[in-house]
């Protein structure tokens, strides 16, 4: 009889999801049977972070990921020893901390590509969110701190003020507004921070 | 706006909209015209100048950034009586052709001596992107490595 609870506990959380508390420990897993709606904070969040001028620079890989069709970083760009380019083409060389709309090249405070571990392009919205949920692939964050990554980090927060490109053709934002996404991460932490199934 | 920062060694001040790009200050307010407009896109590296020793492409840089900052072109690069590493290197070797791009070329290069004394081939072609449509890479690279023992030896003298 305890088998079998056990082995029906097993289904349940492989049927419904895992949940984090808003703790300083992660992760914490509950299974939950959250439905999934367009309108979810899970979804929400999920379709922002799924957006290229999110995923262009956390690439599964050593090649930042540029523009609208997410092609290869033009000059062979690649992450270099601290994400930051290499010795003599560095991030800096080109981006500053700002959008120059003069050239069309993007800035923002601490331009630079995800660590590897970081990793999102390739995966599905549920991998991301166990992904960001791990210690180990969050740069050690707690829930309290990925939120406060997610909703003040002003590289993140660049993507709602992405500029234009050197056309002069204004980049497209990520498909859910600044407020609504910030307001669906903090709704989703504190709900428990439920990863659907698949 | 007014911005102050250290040019070639020498202090400097401007007064211009804080959003012009410092490769204009460069040419058209300190008449440095060594430093070339290729694409405006921070793309073929014409424009390269060093910002406390970083390559930096000048058009994508807005003068604002530069308050405070070491900034060398190539006329702070070397002289006839006393060239650069790089200089001496691309004249022994008659790099440029047009000579256009040279200057944010020259640059780079030395900005990657600084941090890779001994670079290899792939160092190079990985570091130094830059445009040169006169097709002058072949001579560029060996100019780079003579750049790089010059560079060395005279490191070794000081």
């Amino acid at each position: 009889m305890r088998f079998r609870l056990f082995i029906a506990s097993l289904l349940l959380m492989g049927s419904f999801g895992l949940a984090y508390s808003l703790s300083d420990r992660l992760p914490e897993t509950v299974p939950t049977n959250q439905e999934v709606t367009a309108e979810d904070p899970f979804t929400l969040m999920m379709n922002v972070l799924t957006h290229k001028r999110c995923v262009n620079c956390h690439p599964n890989g050593d090649r930042p990921r540029q523009g609208e069709d997410s092609h290869y970083h033009n000059f062979g760009v690649v992450r270099g020893p601290d994400n930051h380019g290499l010795e003599g083409l560095t991030c800096n060389t080109c981006h500053q901390s700002e959008n120059d709309d003069f050239s069309g090249v993007p800035g923002a405070p601490e331009w630079s590509l995800a660590p590897i571990e970081m990793y999102w392009e390739g995966l599905s919205r549920t991998e991301i969110a166990h992904s960001m949920l791990d210690p180990e692939r969050n740069g050690g964050r707690n829930l309290k701190e990925l939120v406060k990554h997610l909703t003040e980090h002003e590289l993140v927060l660049w993507a709602w003020e992405p500029g234009v490109n050197s056309e002069g053709i204004p980049r497209e934002p990520p498909p859910v507004s600044k407020e609504k996404y910030i307001e669906a991460v903090k709704a989703w932490a504190e709900a428990g921070a439920v990863v659907p199934a698949e | 706006m007014k911005v102050s920062f250290t040019l070639n060694g020498a202090p400097t001040e401007v007064e211009t909209d804080e959003q012009t790009p410092l490769l204009w200050v460069l040419r058209d307010q300190l008449d440095l015209k060594g430093t070339k407009f290729g694409c405006g896109k921070a793309a073929c590296g014409a424009c390269t100048v060093q910002v406390d020793g970083t390559a930096i492409r000048s058009c994508s840089y807005a003068i604002k950034f530069a308050e405070g900052k070491n900034i060398r072109t190539i006329e702070g690069l070397g002289n006839r009586d006393n060239p650069h590493p790089v200089q001496q290197a691309w004249m022994d070797f008659v790099v440029p052709q047009c000579g256009y791009c040279q200057p944010g070329f020259m640059m780079a290069t030395a900005a990657l001596l600084e941090k890779v004394p001994k670079p290899t081939d792939e160092d190079i072609d990985r570091n130094i992107v830059n445009v040169c449509r006169c097709g002058t890479y072949t001579r560029m690279r060996k100019a780079i490595h003579r750049a790089a023992e010059l560079h060395q030896s005279q490191n070794l003298k000081k």
